[in-house]
């Protein structure tokens, strides 16, 4: 108790720098800790019996009390699900048209972005508000104009095609993602690199683009799972069985009414969340937050 | 410097793939080229679609097919996007209940001149109504399957019960009396998987003579709910409900979710689609003794409505008589054997129904090929208005039913007062 009353008093002279230092008491903290391992079991149940299910055996799929571990594990789902389906060039698709559009629609979004939050202009504000309201869209109201339009371009069947829809899809939220990050840049260190002699562009390329990493990458990352998760516009655009792309190739694993070939499937869906596992694994480090916490005096 | 060259990496990556991969439509040399969307999705079942499809290809160079591969999850939206685009493919695998809407549309061809002599004779009338809509022909309905009886040969051995065949069938009352005797010790008689309650119950109630929808003489199609249709609702209310012989819990389930309570014995009995039987010699445990049994019959028989798998031929294909040369070519008797066969349902034609690999009793075949006389189109699937019905009315209605929260009076008051405000909507 004690301890913490210190803690409070030297923060309070520090206060203004930061008030992250603040310490919960004990059973505060064991609550957080709990709560925070309850919420992660709830993400992580699904993500568990699907692996689970992927290495079962159909007898044990019908098991009225079904075991976490399974009793006589088999490889034999996932042989299966690569046997009926072409699931390796689906995943080498859906890894082409996820990336390219992530990195297409950072490169697009980040410098319309700089200008919506640096400039404020009723223009930008208007943008802005567009920009929110698309999102209001749902897509079978624009699929069937995008279809057409597509398709006059000759670019139905076609993974630039497809490619297109997803930055363009995915623009709209990006865009209003980086706007706040570029916002939360504060404008005095451009300033002070402007002061020091930098030029508008070497500001951009050594100030400002390193600060904005994060929200590059968030971005990215958003813009890369709605391109790899997304079924609809794939299942409609892609009609030649060597395009189609991973969510739509699991759908082969569905009959109808609800009937489903569960093991291919779970071993199917398995693989084909690993990619964006091993994505986000990678780059999660990159998406760390308060590097700009105390950059200006304010 | 390396950020330079990652970046020119990144860019030429893009640059790539926007020129590598653009769609390569092929230049057709006086060759006609179809594509056939199948819908296909268990392994036996796209390998004779693929066979079939291949052995055509090798017998006519001038028309070649391409397999394309469809989804029943999304196959409606699919094609009405391919429809609107005009980028629909020629031939077109789907059921009928999902037709209508396509053929009052105008984007499915009459197939009535197009179909040779053979084929329409083949399929009996009773299964090509399901396919008119209005004056024309829009689909060949080729493989259906009827609703049976999946049973627990020891528990109903052991119980000593009459055991029902397609010639002396349980009447609704014996079933139900049956059920009743089959159950205890946390044991059900039936497990009823609902989750569609609907189509479930029109399609049984037929047996009852059952049919809810009218048309009266101005072409105006009425709910009544009468006698006849509430054979079938109110025996599976009673099961679930005072006679504790059917599980209250399985109301909601798809037929899959059964199978595991049905393999562990605590159902004796449950509903299910005739294709089933795939999922249940896959995955029933060692030693488990099933056996097909016909629905319950009622005043009608063993009747039953279904709505068959189709293929069409799309209106603005080019091509159309081809395609419906190459429908006809899948059709022959012995490729909807085996087409029939890969899909563990049966197959429309009368010829290809005396196959002797139908007749079998391994399996349980020839139980259900017994059945097949009996099945006619799903009552309403031709209705305007039916899936507001369904959805809207009839699903919350009949559920709420099953479950013991409303009675019959409210039932019958919300199927016909409410069904037929819908009805009159689409009507006007």
């Amino acid at each position: 108790m004690s301890r913490t009353r210190t803690h409070t008093r030297t923060h309070t002279r520090t206060r203004g720098r930061t008030r992250t230092g603040i310490r919960p008491s004990r059973p505060a903290r064991a609550g957080q800790s709990l709560a925070l391992l309850a919420y992660l079991v709830f993400l992580a149940f699904p993500f568990l019996w699907l692996i689970s299910t992927a290495f079962k055996p159909p007898r044990e799929l019908a098991s009225l009390h079904p075991t976490w571990i399974p009793k006589d594990p088999t490889l034999a789902n996932f042989r299966q699900a690569f046997d009926e389906q072409p699931l390796l060039r689906a995943a080498v698709n859906s890894v082409l048209v996820a990336l390219s559009a992530a990195l297409v629609a950072v490169l697009v979004a980040t410098p319309m972005a700089y200008v919506m939050a640096r400039h404020r202009s009723l223009l930008s504000r208007a943008a802005t508000g567009w920009v929110v309201i698309s999102q209001a869209f749902p897509f079978v109201l624009l699929i069937i104009p995008l279809f057409l339009i597509l398709k006059n371009l000759h670019l139905i069947n076609s993974l630039p095609g497809l490619t297109l829809v997803y930055v363009v899809w995915s623009l709209p939220f990006a865009l209003w993602m980086l706007v706040g990050y570029v916002r939360a840049v504060p404008r005095e260190l451009e300033e002070a690199a402007a002061v020091d002699g930098a030029g508008k562009l070497r500001t951009l390329v050594s100030v400002t683009a390193p600060l904005l990493a994060p929200g590059l990458v968030a971005t990215a990352l958003f813009a890369f799972i709605t391109a790899w998760n997304e079924f609809f516009f794939a299942l409609v655009l892609m009609k030649t069985p060597e395009r189609q792309t991973l969510p739509v190739v699991l759908t082969h694993f569905l009959g109808a009414e609800g009937v489903a070939d569960l093991g291919p499937l779970a071993a199917a869906a398995f693989l084909a969340t690993l990619p964006s596992l091993v994505i986000f694994a990678l780059i999660q480090r990159r998406l760390t937050g308060g590097i700009l916490a105390g950059a200006v005096k304010s | 410097m390396r950020r330079v060259r990652a970046w020119a990496a990144v860019a030429a990556a893009v640059a790539l793939l926007l020129t590598g991969c653009s769609s390569g439509k092929t230049v057709d040399d006086g060759k006609v080229t179809l594509e056939f969307q199948s819908l296909a999705w268990q392994k036996e079942s796209v390998d004779a679609n693929k066979q079939l499809v291949k052995e055509w290809n090798a017998a006519h160079p001038d028309i070649q097919v391409k397999y394309v591969q469809g989804s029943w999850d999304s196959v409606h939206d699919q094609l009405l996007t391919s429809f609107e685009g005009g980028e629909a493919p020629d031939v077109i695998h789907d059921a009928s209940d999902d037709l209508a809407d396509f053929a009052y549309g105008g984007y499915l061809a009459d197939l009535r001149d197009l179909l040779p002599a053979r084929l329409k004779s083949g399929i009996p009338q009773r299964s090509w109504e399901t396919t008119t809509f209005g004056d024309g022909v829009y689909g060949v309905p080729f493989l259906q399957e009827p609703r049976v009886l999946v049973a627990n040969a020891k528990i109903l051995r052991a119980a000593g019960v009459r055991i029902p065949t397609p010639a002396k069938p349980w009447s609704w009352e014996e079933f139900r009396s049956v059920t009743k005797k089959l159950s205890g010790g946390g044991r059900f008689g039936v497990a009823w998987p609902l989750k569609e309650p609907v189509s479930a119950t029109l399609n049984l109630s037929l047996s009852a003579g059952g049919r809810m929808f009218h048309r009266g003489a101005d072409g105006k199609v009425t709910v009544r709910f009468d006698a006849a249709d509430a054979v079938v609702p109110r025996t599976v209310h009673d099961q679930a409900g005072p006679d504790g012989s059917a599980s209250g819990a399985t109301l909601g389930m798809s037929g899959s979710d059964t199978l595991p309570g049905f393999f562990a014995g605590k159902y004796a009995m449950v509903p299910l689609g005739f294709s089933y039987r795939q999922q249940i010699v896959q995955q029933a445990p060692k030693g488990f003794e099933w056996q097909v049994l016909p629905a319950p019959a009622g005043r009608d028989g063993l009747a039953q409505g279904v709505s068959p798998q189709t293929l069409s031929v799309a209106q603005d294909s080019p091509h159309k008589k081809e395609a419906a040369q190459f429908i006809d070519f899948l059709l022959r008797p012995r490729n909807m054997v085996r087409l029939a066969l890969g899909d563990w349902m049966l197959p429309t034609g009368t010829q290809a129904l005396k196959d002797p690999a139908l007749r079998t009793t391994k399996n349980d075949w020839a139980t259900g090929t017994a059945l097949a006389g009996g099945l006619r189109s799903a009552p309403a699937q031709s209705v305007r208005g039916y899936p507001e019905w369904k959805d809207k009315v009839a699903t919350p209605a009949l559920q709420e039913y099953y479950s013991g929260s409303i009675g019959l009076g409210e039932l019958r008051k919300r199927l016909v007062r409410d069904g037929n405000l819908v009805l009159a909507r689409y009507q006007r």
